[in-house]
């Protein structure tokens, strides 16, 4: 044991950044009294990689996008979280200040119905610049040209920087929301079922820049998602979830392609066909 | 002031204690202003009494006053910088009922002055405590409903949001577009919201002498701001902070560099400006200024009533 960790440690100096997990999840539970959240989720998130979680309604899959982003303190288990300096952080051993920092940093977070991620009675430049007035940026013009940039990066007019988002479409304000949140360039973005909602050339769309920001990025991603075409076109690995527990996880052309559990079997399966 | 026979008066069992509010409740009050004003614009929760008057006449001012008023003090109360509007009027009334204690409507003469969103034109000294009446305590409020979620904001000096209501300022009206209760950063720490004051009054309290106690009645909120203490107004650095600024001097005192109340004078669009503060404009014109409206009347004494030609 203690040879071992004398010889892993030299090694751990020499290797570089990449590659060491950037979110570690370990054995994450959470429980709702006598009920499963989920149970028992280990995996790695590396850099630039893009995981999908994927299960039916009910099957944890929110739960444990939560608990991984710090919005829901787990029952047990750990996450940790490799900082911008290199250093490994358990993310509920942090101060809360230092959290919600990375949090509107170095993270973001998708949410399916954009009115939950947007302050819907400010302007869309506001929305996109507040991030950067958190990190103490104080100068209005840089602040709103930034907001500008990020906005036709979504495809979003110049024309449209000072409308409210509410007099978005469901589309834009999802697009906004990415903008918003992406602002900061973050490491790691958390997505809850980021096309759920929208029609399907919209869903096309956005899906499309998301790959787009994503590759350019070098965003590393967790998206939760029921769509197995999102997961197909976003992601390098999946998990598939049920009953709160991860019954499949693997490269993602793999899993559709020849899922192994016979629950996966029945979820490709019941793609329509058209 | 015959007021003053009421308290030595135990005969009279039906007066009231000494400024209104029994004693436990002013040590109560106190204790929460000495704690505001250890930790400079950190709004202190308070056991908030029901006072004989309702929420939004300053019921929050009048518990700080009754809590830190002696019988030697000298009060003087204005409501949006008039000494003799209904508020100020009542208020004044019933400190001298129940405390009995000497007012004032001179700024210089008072030791305590209780205000509606107003600072005194003439510079408060040290010695004097100015004290606020403040409906809505919380400056995030209307940005961030949670009461939770802002004390945490407060807690871990989260304060971008703030700054996301001046930048939607800007992109609305070009200039930062909030004239009252604007914000400013209290000693480099607690964002505050200095009650509805003209922004034109943030200046003033900046390193002043005198100390500054604000009381939310209704939001249960004291915090003060200590004799000298950093009061910077928030803004951008290619928009910064500016107060109003007035074309013309006041129309009865001829004063310049002070804020103006516009008055009506009929329905022809006639108007006159008319410096706010009524004691600072009174003792003007009794020093012998003259202002474009105010007529041949030269020499009014300043105990003349002027107040009502004013109006």
């Amino acid at each position: 044991m203690s040879l071992s960790e004398t010889l892993d440690a030299p090694a751990d100096e020499i290797a570089p950044a990449a590659s060491k997990p950037l979110l570690s999840v370990n054995q994450l539970t959470r429980v709702y009294g006598s009920r499963i959240g989920c149970a028992d989720v280990s995996f790695d998130l590396w850099p630039g990689e893009v995981l999908a979680i994927v299960g039916e309604s009910g099957s944890g899959k929110t739960t444990l996008l939560n608990c991984i982003s710090s919005r829901m303190t787990p029952t047990c288990g750990t996450v940790h979280y490799r900082m911008r300096d290199g250093a490994s952080a358990d993310i509920y051993k942090m101060a809360e200040a230092e959290r919600r920092y990375l949090m509107r940093t170095d993270w973001g977070f998708v949410h399916q119905n954009p009115i939950d991620g947007l302050r819907m009675t400010v302007s869309a430049g506001a929305n996109v610049g507040e991030r950067l007035m958190a990190v103490g940026n104080r100068h209005y013009g840089n602040i709103r040209n930034t907001a500008i940039e990020w906005l036709s990066r979504v495809e979003i007019g110049e024309d449209r920087v000072d409308d409210q988002p509410r007099t978005f479409s469901g589309g834009m304000r999802q697009r906004l929301q990415i903008a918003r949140n992406l602002v900061t360039e973050p490491r790691l973005v958390f997505m809850d079922e980021p096309t759920g909602g929208l029609d399907v050339s919209v869903q096309a769309r956005l899906l499309d820049l998301l790959r787009g920001l994503v590759s350019d990025l070098g965003l590393a991603v967790v998206v939760v998602t029921h769509d197995l075409a999102v997961a197909r076109l976003l992601s390098d690995r999946m998990i598939v979830m049920k009953e709160g527990r991860v019954i499949e996880a693997g490269l993602t052309d793999r899993v559709l392609d020849d899922p192994r559990a016979p629950y996966t079997q029945l979820l490709v399966s019941s793609i329509l066909q058209v | 002031m015959n007021a003053l026979t009421q308290d030595t008066s135990s005969q009279n069992l039906a007066s009231y204690n000494f400024a209104y509010l029994d004693e436990q409740t002013k040590r109560m009050i106190r204790r929460a202003i000495l704690k505001g004003i250890a930790i400079p614009g950190y709004q202190v929760p308070f056991a908030s009494r029901e006072m004989p008057m309702p929420y939004g006449w300053g019921t929050g001012g009048v518990q700080v006053t009754a809590a830190i008023i002696g019988r030697d003090d000298v009060l003087k109360v204005i409501d949006q910088g008039a000494d003799d509007t209904t508020n100020a009027v009542s208020i004044r009334a019933f400190f001298a009922k129940t405390a009995g204690v000497v007012t004032t409507t001179a700024t210089p003469d008072a030791t305590i002055i209780q205000t509606r969103h107003r600072i005194p034109e003439t510079p408060l000294t040290e010695g004097q405590v100015l004290v606020y009446q403040v409906p809505i305590p919380e400056p995030l409020r209307f940005l961030e409903p949670r009461e939770t979620e802002t004390r945490k904001m407060h807690a871990l000096e989260e304060y971008g949001l703030m700054h996301v209501k001046l930048y939607e300022d800007i992109a609305r009206n070009g200039h930062i577009a909030t004239t009252y209760a604007y914000p400013v950063k209290v000693e480099g720490r607690y964002v505050m919201d200095p009650s509805p004051t003209p922004k034109f009054d943030n200046p003033k309290m900046h390193r002043s002498e005198t100390l500054q106690l604000f009381g939310a009645g209704r939001e249960k909120r004291i915090y003060a701001i200590p004799p000298h203490t950093e009061v910077v107004s928030l803004d951008f650095e290619d928009h910064p902070f500016e107060i109003q600024h007035f074309d013309q001097p006041c129309a009865m005192c001829g004063a310049e560099q002070v804020y103006l109340d516009e008055v009506v004078l009929d329905d022809k669009g006639g108007r006159m400006f008319v410096c706010s503060d009524t004691h600072y404009c009174e003792s003007r014109r009794a020093d012998g200024h003259c202002g474009a409206l105010l007529g041949d009347e030269p020499g009014l004494g300043a105990e003349a009533n002027t107040r009502k030609e004013a109006m």
